[in-house]
């Protein structure tokens, strides 16, 4: 589903700082792994450069089988709004819209709308355990709640893939251990890739695989010790 | 308390202080243009308001200065029409008990051969006015030439603006003849008007006046009560003749001008009002991306109060900084304007007054005020909001509603509405539209806290576009109205006061136009001399435009003026011949009196311009008395026309009535319709060989006339408009700069929006129809606004204020340059904002912790 190989990425400036030196990373479909590292290491990087929303500055990445090199801009977004579903930290819910209409926005972005589409918003809202709060608008949600509509959303279009950035960042223990379960669930569900950067053990402990990002690369690790 | 509690609450100081100007200090540096702009904003009412203040002050004190100079140390003083009255009231006042001196004056406007203007040649008895009025009195080396018929002594300020120096000969024209006077020396004045004075007896004689005296300057005796003196006299006074303190006549020309020089003022207030909004906006656009910020100061333990206090700091700072920079340009501006516009601004009052810019620490003090008072009622809305907000929602992360609460129930903004339609039906209080101005400033502020629910209304019309990127902004802007409301809350009142003016000059100069044609139906007008009053056409030049060819009818016009109110400005009469049998038909009328048949033995028939008819209160039907010829005559108003030219007020009667009531044969101006194909050029010159006047007839053709008087209108209004464009413009451009704050305040969701697979065009497109379509809803309503305010400016402040009535006229073409203008402006600056707002990585701009 996901390869990587040899990704370099520095970051110029009057200091220029490498991020990322010869990462590979192989990512079968409709596996869970979960990245790990300290912050600057370059997790955020990762996915960015996976969701082309960056280039590396050598190295390849493919997504299903496609360079993301030989998508120009437009194409990388086309991509993306098929494709991938996305989950971050700060949930990045549109305020003005209603909790139904944030999860319907990838489908309009589809020009998927009527019944059907309906259906499926609907659908995601009681898999997410917000079914009765379609008609709500943001404001009205906690930190929790305003996760699992985004994870509704990261899945309601049926990508391949789901990036999600630090999605516990912001949510107490509970509301994370709960929004990690739903995730997992859900990604299992619709048979989606997970890719999950996380500085949680919690968080990457229902990962199938966890890997931890550093100065020398990417490499598997078990989870880290507590500190 | 001891010193080291002092120490420690002065440590506590030192920190708040610290931190406010740090925050503050970071506010400004982050906003430079925007702050740049407030400031220009203030700086530009400020600026406006203190150069009118300046230029008015000057003007005036150096008229009224001019005017004490000339009435010396005068009583009282008898004046009558322009034509003046008969000298023997001179010696009636002589021999009176209670006056110590009586000093007549003849004065006359001369018009100077070989130029467009005339000299005011005042005749005196030099034995007589050098105990009222020492500065009339010749400096002659020969005494005896303060005797001499054709001798004058020029004030400095003639001297120096006709280049004429003792022994140079000064040629004026009297009828149609040249009249050459000598030069024998100056008179000694301060005064920077420019005016000569001759032997009274000499100008009677040179100016065909025997017998006239214009003015009778008087000084009682010791003890005497003027007031007492003034009722006395007043009774023996021929029609016409009134006596009054010197100060009324001072009085009553800055009363005229009063109305024009407060509309300016207005003008100027606008411009600060414009600059408040701008203020209002940039603060409130800052507050809502520094929400975290105050949020955090406030867990720290800023109370709600320092927090206010803090951002009204900012806005008086940008009004001190504005107002400061408004001072130094205001008094630029004066200065400039003085110089090139005159001391009337272009007006015409104040003809021949020169005056010095002289800096008033008084009005300086109030302008920088009320500039200060601008920048913080603008920067006190936003700062009560930030106060508002609870500084937990605004820490929370993800947390990008911007709520900005309605100032006020929507009812308060219908109240206004109403209550300025009951603003606009009052009449004027001391001659000012001061209701009429309550009226437009209650439907801004009116409609302003109406916006909200306007903005809900006009929002809800569109259907749900299908396109993504429109869908978003629609309900984007469905979503946040309060923000929406800001942002339209300066466009609003930005267009509604460019509409406004744009319609009330729009309709001012089409009815100018349709006036001009209306009151200029000959081919060819003939003017007896270019300027003045001491040029005329006798019955015997009369009779030469008889049998001249290619004439098929000539009609003739006497201007005299009267005195009818000593605390007025004379009137004008205009004796002229009219269409038999229709004379209403050749004038502009706005009413009629109801037309029963005319019998003999009814008083004959006046109409009187609206100018008159406010001011002396007189309606068509009423009888009215006339002086003439020092007779009091009673006629009847047959109708009010509009004119656009006197605003002193002005009579129509027919010339035949006029010569029979006043022996008064002489005309100043002839009106030629001619036949077809006549040669206008040959006819000119054979009139000037008839009349044997070649180089004094002025000559115009209806299509010069209103060429000239429609340039004339439009340099008056360039002035004021392009001003008041200045401070619309600006506030419009500052808007424009706010919204692309707004804009980079949202980049968070345009990443995420990004992540989410909306291409930049998409995302350019959305703020694209989020700018027009707040721009079209601020258009619409500001439009609406406008028209309405312009009702109030056109039949209610131009009417109280000037006197005359104007047909409304929109200038489509005007408006629909401006919409577009405006609609260009908002979807530029929505794709430069966008670019911007983009041109950063859109992955960073989702994340919290980067």
């Amino acid at each position: 589903m996901l390869n990587l190989r040899a990704v370099n990425r520095t970051f110029a400036g009057p200091r220029p700082r490498a991020v990322l030196r010869n990462v590979s990373l192989d990512v079968a479909s409709g596996e869970f792994i979960a990245i790990m590292g300290e912050s600057g290491s370059g997790k955020s990087t990762l996915l960015n450069l996976i969701a082309g929303l960056d280039r590396p500055d050598s190295g390849t990445v493919e997504v299903g089988g496609t360079d993301l090199a030989a998508l120009d801009d437009d194409a990388l977004t086309r991509l993306r709004r098929e494709r991938m579903g996305f989950v971050f930290q700060a949930f990045h819910v549109l305020p003005y819209l209603s909790v139904a209409q944030n999860v319907a926005l990838p489908l309009a972005l589809l020009d998927q709308r009527g019944p059907e589409a309906d259906a499926r918003v609907a659908a995601m809202l009681d898999a997410v355990g917000l079914g009765s709060r379609g008609a709500s608008m943001p404001r009205e949600l906690s930190g929790g709640e305003l996760q699992r509509v985004a994870i509704a959303r990261a899945l309601v279009h049926r990508p391949a893939i789901v990036l999600a950035d630090e999605p516990t960042g912001n949510l107490d223990a509970d509301s994370a251990t709960s929004v990690m379960a739903l995730l997992r669930a859900q990604l299992r569900a619709e048979g989606a890739t997970g890719i999950v950067v996380t500085h949680s053990r919690a968080a990457a402990a229902i990962a199938d695989r966890v890997l931890l990002l550093d100065a020398d690369g990417l490499r598997a690790t078990a989870l880290p010790a507590a500190r | 308390m001891t010193d080291g509690a002092i120490t420690a609450g002065a440590a506590r100081v030192s920190a708040h202080v610290s931190i406010l100007g740090a925050t503050i200090g970071g506010a400004f540096r982050r906003n430079r243009a925007r702050l740049a702009l407030s400031v220009l904003a203030i700086a530009l009412g400020v600026a406006l308001g203190f150069a009118v203040q300046l230029i008015n002050q000057a003007a005036i004190g150096e008229f009224a200065g001019s005017m004490a100079t000339l009435s010396g140390n005068a009583d009282l003083e008898v004046r009558g029409p322009r034509a003046g009255f008969d000298e023997a009231l001179f010696v009636n006042l002589a021999l009176d008990a209670d006056i110590a001196v009586a000093s007549p004056v003849l004065e006359v406007d001369a018009r100077i051969k070989g130029r467009d203007d005339a000299l005011t040649i005042l005749g005196v008895d030099v034995f007589r006015a050098g105990a009222v009025t020492p500065a009339l009195l010749p400096d002659a080396a020969d005494p005896l030439d303060a005797l001499r018929a054709d001798r004058v002594f020029l004030s400095p300020a003639a001297a120096a603006w006709l280049a004429l120096r003792a022994g140079d000969t000064v040629i004026v024209q009297v009828g149609l003849r040249e009249v050459p006077l000598m030069v024998a020396g100056m008179v000694q004045s301060a005064s920077s008007q420019p005016y000569a004075v001759m032997d009274i007896a000499g100008a009677q004689e040179r100016f065909d006046r025997i017998g006239r005296l214009t003015r009778i300057d008087l000084r009682l005796r010791p003890g005497v009560d003027a007031a007492t003196v003034r009722a006395r006299l007043q009774s023996g006074l021929p029609a016409g003749v009134a006596i009054a303190a010197p100060q009324a006549r001072a009085d009553a020309t800055t009363r005229m001008s009063r109305a024009y020089r407060v509309n300016l003022n207005v003008l100027a207030l606008v411009a600060l009002f414009t600059g408040g909004l701008l203020v209002f906006s940039t603060q409130a656009l800052s507050v809502v991306r520094r929400r975290a910020q105050f949020a955090l100061l406030r867990t720290l333990g800023l109370t709600r109060r320092r927090l206010v206090a803090m951002l009204l700091v900012e806005g008086v700072i940008v009004g001190a900084a504005g107002s400061l920079l408004g001072l130094l340009a205001g008094y630029l501006l004066a200065t400039l304007a003085l110089r090139y516009f005159g001391a009337d601004l272009g007006a015409g009052f104040f003809r021949g007054v020169a005056p010095n810019i002289a800096i008033d620490p008084l009005a300086a003090a109030v302008f920088a005020a009320l500039g200060i008072l601008a920048a913080l009622l603008g920067g006190l809305v936003p700062a009560l909001e930030a106060a508002h907000t609870a500084p937990a929602a605004a820490l929370k992360a993800g947390d990008d509603a911007i709520v900005f609460r309605p100032l006020a129930p929507a009812w308060t903004g219908v109240a206004l509405l109403l209550t300025a339609a009951l603003a606009a039906a009052l009449p004027p209080i001391l001659a000012l539209p001061l209701f009429g101005y309550l009226a437009i400033a209650l439907l801004l502020v009116g409609t302003l806290l109406l916006m909200p629910r306007l903005a809900t209304l006009l929002l809800a019309l569109p259907p749900t576009p299908r396109r993504v990127p429109a869908a978003l902004a629609l309900a984007q802007l469905r979503g946040t109205q309060g923000q929406t409301t800001v942002s339209l809350a300066g466009i609003v009142a930005s267009v509604s006061l460019m509409v406004a003016m744009a319609i009330m000059v729009g309709s001012f100069r089409q009815s100018l136009d349709d006036w001009l044609v209306r009151i200029l139906p000959a081919d060819l007008y003939v003017r007896s001399g270019a300027a003045g009053d001491s040029a005329f056409f006798g019955p015997a030049e009369q009779r030469k435009f008889t049998g001249l060819s290619g004439v098929r009818r000539v009609d003739f016009l006497r201007v005299q003026s009267l005195l009818l109110d000593s605390s007025q400005a004379r009137v004008v009469l205009l004796a002229r011949d009219l269409p038999a049998g229709n004379p209403a038909r050749a004038l502009p009328l706005v009413a009629e009196a109801p037309a029963p048949a005319h019998v003999d033995g009814d008083p004959p028939q006046v109409w009187i311009s609206e100018a008159f008819a406010d001011l002396f209160g007189y309606a068509p039907g009423r009888a009215i008395t006339l002086p003439l010829a020092g007779r009091a005559v009673t006629f009847v108003v047959a109708g009010v026309w509009r004119d656009y030219a006197r605003q002193q007020g002005a009579i129509v009667m027919e010339r035949a009535l006029y010569v029979s009531l006043t022996g008064d044969e002489a005309v100043n101006d002839a009106a030629l319709t001619l036949e077809a194909g006549t040669n206008i050029a040959r006819l000119r010159h054979e009139l000037e060989a008839r009349l044997g006047a070649t180089g004094q007839l002025t000559f115009a053709e209806p299509g010069e006339i209103r060429a000239i008087s429609l340039r004339i209108f439009d340099r008056t209004f360039a002035v004021t408009y392009a001003l008041e464009a200045a401070a619309v413009g600006l506030g419009l451009v500052g808007l424009s700069s706010s919204f692309g704050a707004l804009v980079f305040a949202r980049r968070r969701e345009f990443g995420m929006l990004r992540h989410l697979g909306l291409t930049k065009a998409q995302i350019a497109g959305m703020l694209a129809t989020e700018g027009l379509l707040v721009s079209g809803i601020g258009l619409i309503v500001g439009m609406g606004l406008g028209w309405l305010m312009s009702l109030v400016l056109i039949f209610v402040v131009n009417r109280q204020s000037f006197h005359w009535s104007m047909d409304l006229h929109v200038p489509w073409t005007t408006l629909l340059v401006l919409a577009g203008a405006l609609l260009s402006l908002a979807t530029a600056t929505t794709l430069v904002s966008a670019r911007a707002a983009m041109s950063g990585d859109a992955v960073r701009a989702v994340k919290d912790d980067w």
